[in-house]
């Protein structure tokens, strides 16, 4: 064999590694070295390293072990040359190196920790949730800030201020490195499932702009989602995951070709994902099964009677709504209340939706909310009502930000100019 | 780590207080700065006279200038103050959480700035 075809397969264990493990390698030096920016630099001169030696030695038995003490000596060894100028550095590199000492120890264990302590302390309730998402979207999932900037539709030096506040936050408040304690679990792990499905909302329902879906977001979302219930099978860590799959499963039936907006009901069923609607299927059973319900397994629950219906009209709304009375008491909030609303109207009949459509507008919570606008457009639609319809169809377009939306809006009116 | 936690509340509410409900908030704090004397976080802290009593001063172009109140009219006031020892952000939020006002105003938490040298 040549050398350059011995360089080539180095290069290709390297770059495999690299994608399997870089995440884990990064988490454990975090928490070896006590800091991000430095662990960063630790797991690039590791896998520089990696390049040479391996060549020479061939590939570790270990790679990921041999990558953790790689780089954490070259940490040590760079700040012992710098103690020259910054004597500091030399109490800090001493520190690091009796550690190193002390705790040789590498064990799976641990590792999964890590990447668990990595999670929760970048979706630290202390930080902002756009910085959660930003700095989870980079350390966790390995994502550049070109790549988090251009998924969000915002400027790459926005995405690094965020990351580089956040870092230095968690550095100069002392947000510390761990995995929260029982008693705390449950609402850290609220936030960190906030974050992921914050994640995935944007690359599933885009916020502004031209194109309705970011495919990216969503897959990387529902990677995050696998992670977490790997490292931590929480019943609504579960839920979420599956009503992730759920959503996911109708990308293809969800928009045309040429990026008009399908509603549920009119949906090609045929398009749908059949393994992500039976992945997602099974997980809700698992989380219905622990007793411990929370919104995400619910919402998945009605996803999943959708899912479940070979055409729209066959659908089960009896269970939908039932699903639908249980969330509003379980996670009560003004858009829960109008999607109970639509559903009822679909057991019940239009006007029985209208009249809860009507009592949250009134209350003047979702005034501004193009949804509650548009869902009694369709409600006055089907009641032949075409003038009070028109109004809120406007009303609805005047709202929303999004050009498929908007497209679809117009549409709408435009087929009440002809009914 | 060191850090303030910075007591923020509403002056007017704690002035309509009868003088029982006065009373039991006072023996809260009591109870409080107890509790984190006995847990070694306490470091020190004090309350502050009402923010009538606050006078502004500035110095522009070498000249002074006070003024009557505080710095900037809020609804929540600084009213008090405790520096703390705890052993991460996690720690102080813990405590932050536990004095009395947390649950009728807000604690703003800061970590003391260490300057090496």
């Amino acid at each position: 064999m040549g050398s350059e075809d011995a360089d080539e397969e180095v290069r290709a264990a390297v770059d495999a590694v690299y994608r399997a493990d870089s995440r884990r390698v990064l988490a454990t030096l975090i928490r070896l070295l006590g800091d991000f920016d430095l662990a960063e630099e630790a797991m690039h001169d590791a896998f520089t390293v990696a390049m040479e030696q391996w060549s020479r030695d061939g590939v570790p038995a270990n790679p990921r072990a041999w990558l953790v003490s790689t780089g954490r000596f070259k940490t040590i060894d760079g700040m012992r040359k710098r103690a020259r100028f910054d004597a500091s550095l030399n109490e800090i590199a001493e520190r690091l190196a009796a550690e190193a000492r002390d705790t040789g120890g590498h064990d799976e264990e641990s590792v999964d920790d890590d990447r668990l302590r990595l999670i929760f302390t970048c979706c630290h309730p202390a930080l902002t949730p756009d910085a959660q998402a930003a700095l989870t979207l980079r350390e966790v999932c390995g994502l550049t800030t070109e790549e988090i900037a251009s998924a969000f539709f915002i400027a790459p030096s926005t995405v690094a201020q965020r990351i580089v506040r956040a870092k230095g936050k968690i550095r100069d408040a002392g947000i510390p490195y761990q995995v929260p304690s029982l008693a705390d679990l449950p609402d850290r792990l609220d936030t960190v499932l906030h974050v992921v499905y914050l994640v995935f909302n944007e690359g599933y329902f885009a916020s502004s702009g031209e194109s309705l879906m970011r495919h990216d977001l969503s897959g990387e979302a529902i990677r995050l989602g696998r992670l977490l219930i790997e490292l931590l099978p929480e019943p609504e860590a579960i839920g979420l995951l599956a009503l992730m799959l759920l959503h996911e499963s109708r990308r293809a039936a969800r928009t045309t070709t040429d990026g008009q907006i399908v509603l549920l009901a009119d949906q090609d069923r045929l398009l749908w994902n059949r393994d992500q609607i039976a992945e997602g299927s099974l997980l809700v059973e698992r989380a219905l099964s622990s007793r411990r319900i929370g919104p995400y397994t619910l919402q998945a629950a009605i996803a999943a009677v959708h899912a479940g219906a070979p055409s729209a009209d066959a659908t089960d709304w009896v269970q939908i709504a039932g699903l639908y009375d249980v969330l509003v008491r379980a996670d009560p909030s003004p858009v829960v209340e109008l999607n109970r609303a639509a559903a009822v109207a679909m057991r019940d009949g239009p006007q029985a939706g209208l009249t809860l459509v009507d009592a949250i507008l009134d209350r003047g919570d979702l005034a501004d909310y193009h949804l509650a606008h548009a869902a009694r457009a369709d409600l006055c639609r089907r009641l032949r009502k075409t003038e009070e319809a028109r109004a809120s169809y406007q009303r609805a377009l005047s709202l929303t930000r999004q050009e498929p939306e908007r497209r679809f809006l117009e549409r709408r009116l435009s087929e009440l100019d002809r009914a | 780590m060191q850090y303030l936690c910075l007591i923020y509340d509403e002056e007017k509410k704690m002035a309509g207080m009868s003088k029982s409900e006065g009373d039991a908030f006072m023996g809260e704090y009591g109870a409080f700065t107890e509790s984190v004397k006995a847990s070694g976080h306490y470091i020190g802290g004090n309350a502050l006279q009402p923010v009538q009593t606050a006078t502004t001063v500035r110095v522009r172009n070498g000249k002074m200038s006070t003024t009557d109140g505080p710095f900037a009219e809020t609804k929540e006031q600084l009213g008090g103050y405790y520096l703390i020892e705890a052993k991460d952000l996690n720690d102080a939020i813990q405590i932050g959480s536990r004095i009395p006002s947390a649950k009728t105003g807000c604690i703003e938490v800061r970590p003391i700035m260490v300057f090496s040298h």
